[in-house]
Formats: C-alpha cells, structure tokens, sequence
C-alpha cells in the first residue's frame, strides 16, 4: 500500500485555501481536529464556507471555547451552513446582524447531503422539514405516494476531519461518539486531511475494523 | 382555588411510564432527559443518542469522563454493555428510517393539529433546529414535554403555534405537569389529570381547544 504524508497541523492549515468550503468533522467539537483547527485560526484564513455539525462552545465568561469556535469568533467564515448554534453566541450575533450568511440544515438532513455528495448523488428525498422554513425554495416531489423535500448534495473542497488511529496508509478507526459526521466528510470533499491520535504500520488494523478505507484520505497530521 | 406550581418531576415521572421493554427512545436536551431518571424498573428501554449511538447509560462517575464519549448536548456519557456506536448518516437512517419507536422532545409551542415549534424565536433565540426535525419527522411516537404555563400565564398548548415549525403535525402526545394530551388534530383530549388539577381547571387554563376524554383518569406521580 501508498503511504501517505504526515505532515503538521501548520501545514496542513495552509493547505486550506482563502474561501475554500471547508468541511469539518465533529460534535460540539467532540470528534473535531483541534490541532488543524488552532492552526488555522493562527492562520487567518478568511471567507471561507464551514460545513459542520454545529459552531461548538463558546462560553467565554468560564474560559471555554471549542472546535471550530476560535474561527467563529475570528470571523472566518463568510458562511456557515450548520444544525445549531446555541452554545455559540457570537455566531448567533454574527447572523443577526448580518455579517455572516448562517444556513441552519436539520442535522439528518446535513448527514445525508454530505453523504450524497461523497457517493455521487445530486442529492436526497426527505420529509425532514416539509411545512417548515426548511421547506422555503426547494422543489417538492411526490414519490410512492409520499411528499419529499428534494435536498442537494453538498460537497466541500477540504475536509478536515479526525480518527483515533490510522495506519500508514491511511485507513481510519474512529473512536465511540467522535465518529458522528467524519466518515461522511471523508468521502465529500476533494482534498482529504485527517488528524489522528496514533499511527500504526501497514496491517497493524484489522481490515474488518476499518471505518474510512485508506483511498479517501491525503494526508496525515499527527494530534 | 388551585395554584400551579411548576413541576419538571412529575412531567418527567409520567413520560416514563409511557415506554414498554424494548422500545427504542430518544430523549431531547433539557427537560427530556429527567425521563430516563424515572423509567420503571421493570421496563428496559434502549436509549438512542443522535451523535452516533444507542445504549446510552448513565453519567459518568467524576474522574472517568472520556473525551470521546457524549451524549448530544455535548455532555459526559456512558455506554451499556451491547450498546453500539454509529456514525451520523446511520444514527439519522435510525431515527428517519422509523426505527425509533419514540422521541421526546422539548416544547416552545405546540398545537392542538400537533404541530411544534421548538427551535426558534426569530430575532431574539436562534439555537437551531440540531437534529430535533428529523426526529419529529421520523420517530413513531413524539412525545411534548412542557410546563403547562409560562411566566406570563398562557398555556404552551396553543390552538395554532405562532413561531417558526419544528415540524407540521408530527406530535402525538403532550405530557405536561397538569395533564396527559393526547393530538385528536382538531383538538387536544385530555386523557389524565395530574392531582390537585382538575379537568375543568384544566380547560379553563389552556389556550387551546381541550376535551376531557369519556375516560379521563386522575394520575398521581
């Protein structure tokens, strides 16, 4: 098998080019590659789209701020396209006044849309927020019988995601609920970097074990 | 004279006696989760947790957190043994797929055609909708719970909700700390009243088109 350069989380920051949609894996930063995200808040990339589960934590009167938040607060992002944001006030205030585009997607639906993007689907059918504002200029359709919302799939230019454990080559294991959307990103986005918190040689993972395979991942950044 | 007093508990008590063993459950954030604190002993429920796993068990002791491991409100969990974890493409196939036999969700508004509004009060609260539209849309039973009354003293049943839908007519079940309503569409039926309130308190106090059912039956926590 090709081995895959390991490189730093400096490095891998600057391969995240300025208003590249960016796709970044985690929940309420549990799952989310801390270090390639620090970096790129030093960085400074700007106008850059975020694709992720939520904006994380920031709660500054006790000191905590997660994930992808420092971007947040950096002003980044020219949009967020994400499930919620109510742990993040400053994202909330950054679309209430305007300065940043925020695009709230239920979270299966968010799922599936990067899902398709990475299995080479124009998108879904779902039921999920049909009657709602979700619903607001997007085509319905009748299937079987049932209403659908029609919902596109939404691919990334740079995943930045996050396993416990690669080999080499890069097949990934993720551990417990730090799985969530990484897998899927892994498969949506051109450019493929992931952070991992050990490596191990060529057939040191069990083939049944792994969760991405190696082909979808570019790069490796040691956490 | 009857005077409401506010009471998660007993909210959270009756909601736990609606599952059977094996059914599979999702709790919400907030109020939601008490449930679990409740469930009779004899029931054996699976709960299901959004961020990729089913078989959640109880907090962690202090000391043993691991990083890895929460439940959807970004909070410090525990695994049973047997339990699974998933990512999130699979967890939302769960709950959209109907695998999910019932959700529990947190209430703003909710309306006697079943609809709720959960997520957004435009311009002042916007958290977001998480994944609370895809269990509502999914799930085979939903389940409201709320306090009864706000501060203000309007009843969080309404006959139509003002602010933005979770999702149109999905709910089926308002449990609330005076009663268990069931969603008839066109009204609510209140199946139990939650001793000291009585049904005609009940009617008087709700903001909504409320019927007591032929067997409406006082619950006492």
């Amino acid at each position: 098998m090709i081995e895959k350069p390991v490189i730093s989380a400096a490095e891998a920051a600057k391969m995240v080019g300025e208003g590249a949609v960016v796709h970044v894996g985690g929940f309420l930063a549990c799952g989310s590659p801390l270090g390639i995200l620090a970096a790129l808040a030093d960085l400074g990339t700007r106008n850059l789209t975020l694709v992720c589960n939520d904006t994380a934590v920031l709660d500054e009167r006790n000191g905590r701020i997660t994930g992808v938040a420092p971007l947040v607060k950096n002003r980044q992002f020219r949009k967020m396209i994400v499930s919620h944001i109510g742990t993040n006030p400053e994202s909330q205030r950054q679309m209430n006044a305007g300065e940043t585009e925020v695009v709230l997607v239920p979270q299966g639906t968010l799922a599936e849309r990067v899902r398709a993007a990475g299995c080479g689907l124009g998108g879904v059918l779902t039921a999920t927020g049909l009657g709602t504002e979700v619903q607001e200029g997007k085509q319905v359709v009748q299937v079987r019988g049932r209403t659908f919302l029609v919902e596109e799939a939404l691919p990334g230019d740079v995943a930045l995601i996050k396993a416990k454990k690669a080999d080499k080559a890069g097949n990934l294991v993720y551990s417990k609920t730090a799985r969530n959307f990484n897998p899927l990103m892994a498969m949506a986005c051109a450019l493929v970097i992931a952070e991992v918190e050990e490596i191990v040689e060529i057939g040191q993972i069990d083939p049944d074990q792994v969760h991405t395979p190696s082909i979808l991942v570019d790069y490796l950044v040691k956490a | 004279m009857i005077e409401y007093v506010e009471s998660k508990e007993n909210i959270a008590r009756r909601i736990a006696r609606i599952f059977k063993t094996g059914d599979v459950v999702n709790l919400g954030i907030g109020l939601p989760t008490l449930v679990a604190n409740y469930v009779p002993p004899e029931v054996t429920v699976i709960l299901q947790s959004e961020n990729g796993l089913i078989g959640l068990g109880p907090a962690p002791e202090k000391g043993r957190e691991d990083k890895d491991l929460t439940n959807a409100g970004g909070m410090p969990v525990t695994l049973l043994t047997g339990g699974a974890y998933f990512d999130s493409a699979m967890s939302f196939g769960i709950i959209r797929g109907g695998h999910v036999d019932c959700t529990v969700l947190g209430v703003l508004e909710v309306d006697q055609e079943g609809n709720l509004a959960n997520y957004k009060i435009p311009g002042k609260m916007v958290p977001g909708m998480g994944g609370a539209m895809d269990l509502v849309a999914g799930s085979k039973v939903v389940v409201a719970a709320t306090t009864h009354l706000e501060k203000t003293g309007s009843s969080k049943l309404k006959r139509r909700c003002t602010l933005p839908l979770t999702a149109e007519r999905g709910v089926d079940i308002v449990v609330t700390d005076v009663g268990y309503f069931e969603v008839k569409g066109s009204h609510f039926e209140l199946k139990e009243y939650f001793e000291p309130y009585t049904p005609d308190w009940i009617v008087e106090h709700t903001d909504a088109d409320v019927r007591v059912a032929p067997d409406c039956r006082p619950w006492r926590a």
